[in-house]
């Protein structure tokens, strides 16, 4: 079974506090940890397991600036046997749908073969899950997303898709075949520091746009769908009041509104 | 020129039409009205003449396609019936719910039409017959307005519970049903059926007190602090995606889109951070008071009451003073 793995690094937003930067096109990224994203962490570790099981190959696919390869030598620590990362600084401002493009062209120029691709159902950072079902239209081939089960049949495979409320979908897809991964799927295994200093021996592949035949005019904002116009912090639902003071304050008052709301 | 209709695919499961369908009608209704077109449902499916009649109450006109091929959902079947309606309709936007359905159709339609996409929407409108959108970036913590490149037709998925069903009507549209355009099963994919998740020991939908955690909770070790804690409120302990994920609390304990919605009198989001998916679940609970040292964390725009401090500083002192106040008793 060969496998791409597509993946993306991205800033780590979970915890840090956010500031939208002075042109309000992006936020401020200087400071932030940047990391696997979460769902993709998991597609790798899907497609490692599967390696592990059948045999065969992992190439993990990256589109981004030189520091993803942190991200990239994280999924050959972990047991991907190559990476590819695609960059020009013209791709800064894409949206998903030149991803796409750019991941199909990349795989395309290489002649890599598949059985397999697997993605992130969606990424933290922008949220667009599209860049999985794009792909897989743009080779041609059947996919399935959000899937949280796969099992390998002869000459397809069937997964388990995570519908709203609890239920699954089952389905049945012809291989090759493109599948976006949810979190869940799998424990992503633990990966040392040695490992990935370790796993520096295995290629890494750097590509330019004009490497897999593409030209500047085709990504960036002049290739996508999507124009950001300005980032604002949203609005809220409810104004919360902030109840001050040390632990033990904060928590006298707060079981005073539960004791005066009779929840105690 | 004439505008082309708004189309909004109707989305339904298990011969019931979803929420999301009279969410994006109402928005769709906004649209068309300001636009000056109509406003077109889209239900495919199998035996659905009873559904195409409800939702002639909410468009001008429905176009259904009913057919034992459409019987289940089925996206390449999907995805093959809207692009030819798309193709000899013209609709100016197409609207599709971003579920789970949705998503496993939207984008690749897109591609395949070559029409620009929007996913996750949380508002929509139009400027100089350009589509703009409002979506959340940064796990919900930042909203950003975008417009999409211009073109004769747009497809959008839309948040659900972004808008409210809304009190317009009734219409009483045109029900026009159209011949199945495809004649076979899609090659590369094939429904099996539907998995239902036993129902689990606890049923937290029930619950009048929900003591919740998330990722802040860090470790495994940390959940019986939680549950203790819920067990002093006289309630159950539920949790975020992330802590079912690490296989740390059992699915049917899980709050959010993909898991329970639950309406408690009181709802302690310990650790959240407040993802949408997790949001949609918990935000009509009667009073919601959340703990989370990070003062933006998206909870506290639904939260009532706040806490930006360290749970672990927090919960500790809310046990031992409730067992103070149970003592006193």
């Amino acid at each position: 079974m060969d496998i791409i793995v597509c993946v993306k690094h991205v800033p780590d937003t979970t915890e840090a506090e956010v500031r939208i930067r002075p042109d309000k096109k992006d936020i401020e990224k200087e400071g932030l940890p940047l990391k696997i994203n979460e769902w993709d962490e998991y597609a790798a570790e899907e497609a490692i397991l599967i390696k592990e099981r059948l045999g065969g190959t992992v190439v993990a696919i990256t589109v981004g600036p030189p520091e993803a390869e942190a991200t990239l030598r994280r999924v050959l620590a972990k047991g991907a046997d190559m990476a590819i990362r695609v960059w020009d600084d013209s791709l800064e401002g894409s949206d998903g749908y030149v991803i796409a493009k750019v991941l199909a062209k990349t795989i395309e120029a290489k002649g890599l073969k598949y059985d397999l691709i697997l993605t992130g159902a969606q990424a933290a950072d922008d949220g667009f899950a599209v860049v999985g079902p794009m792909l897989a239209e743009l080779l041609g081939i059947p996919h399935a997303t959000l899937v949280k089960k796969e099992e390998i049949l002869d000459g397809r495979i069937r997964v388990h898709r995570e519908l709203e409320g609890g239920l699954e979908e089952v389905v049945e897809l012809e291989l090759p075949a493109l599948l976006t991964i949810q979190t869940g799927i799998n424990e992503p295994r633990y990966v040392s520091v040695m490992g990935i200093r370790r796993a520096k021996k295995k290629p890494l592949e750097v590509l330019s746009l004009s490497d897999i035949g593409m030209g500047p005019d085709e990504v960036g904002p002049a290739g996508s769908w999507l124009e950001v116009e300005e980032l604002f912090l949203p609005p809220a639902e409810r104004v919360a009041e902030i109840i001050p003071g040390s632990p033990a304050e904060e928590a006298a008052k707060l079981l005073e509104i539960l004791k005066s709301r009779g929840l105690i | 020129m004439m505008v082309g209709p708004i189309f909004v695919l109707a989305e339904h499961r298990a011969g019931e039409l979803r929420d999301i369908t009279f969410e994006m009608l109402t928005k769709g209704h906004e649209l068309a009205e300001g636009l000056g077109t109509e406003l077109v449902a889209i239900l495919l499916g199998h035996e659905v003449d009873g559904m195409a009649q409800e939702l002639a109450k909410w468009a001008n006109r429905v176009l259904y396609v009913s057919d034992p091929l459409l019987k289940n959902f089925n996206a390449d079947a999907y995805q093959a019936v809207l692009a030819h309606l798309i193709g000899e309709r013209k609709p100016i936007l197409t609207m599709i719910g971003h579920t789970a359905y949705g998503i496993d159709v939207a984008p690749s339609l897109a591609v395949q039409l070559g029409l620009p996409i929007a996913t996750d929407c949380l508002d929509l409108c139009f400027e100089d017959g350009r589509l703009c959108v409002v979506r959340q970036v940064y796990g919900g913590k930042v909203n950003v307005r975008a417009r999409l490149k211009e073109a004769s037709s747009y497809i959008v998925t839309v948040r659900q519970a972004a808008f409210q069903p809304g009190e317009y009507g009734p219409l009483s549209g045109e029900v026009e049903r159209v011949e199945c355009p495809i004649k076979e099963e899609p090659k590369g994919r094939k429904f099996i059926g539907i998995v239902t998740p036993p129902p689990g020991a606890v049923d937290i939908t029930a619950a009048d007190v929900i003591v919740s955690v998330g990722r802040g909770i860090r470790d495994k070790e940390n959940i019986p602090m939680i549950e203790e804690l819920a067990e002093l409120l006289g309630g159950v302990v539920a949790c975020s995606r992330p802590i079912v994920d690490k296989g740390w609390l059992p699915k049917d304990r899980q709050v959010g889109s993909s898991g329970k919605t639950v309406k408690p009198k009181l709802y302690l989001a310990i650790g959240i951070s407040g993802a949408f998916q997790h949001v949609v679940g918990m935000k009509d609970s009667e009073l919601i008071i959340a703990i989370n040292k990070d003062p933006k964390a998206p909870i506290f725009r639904f939260s009532d009451y706040g806490i930006v401090d360290d749970l672990f500083k927090v919960v500790p002192e809310l046990i031992k003073q409730l067992k103070e106040i149970k003592g006193q008793a």
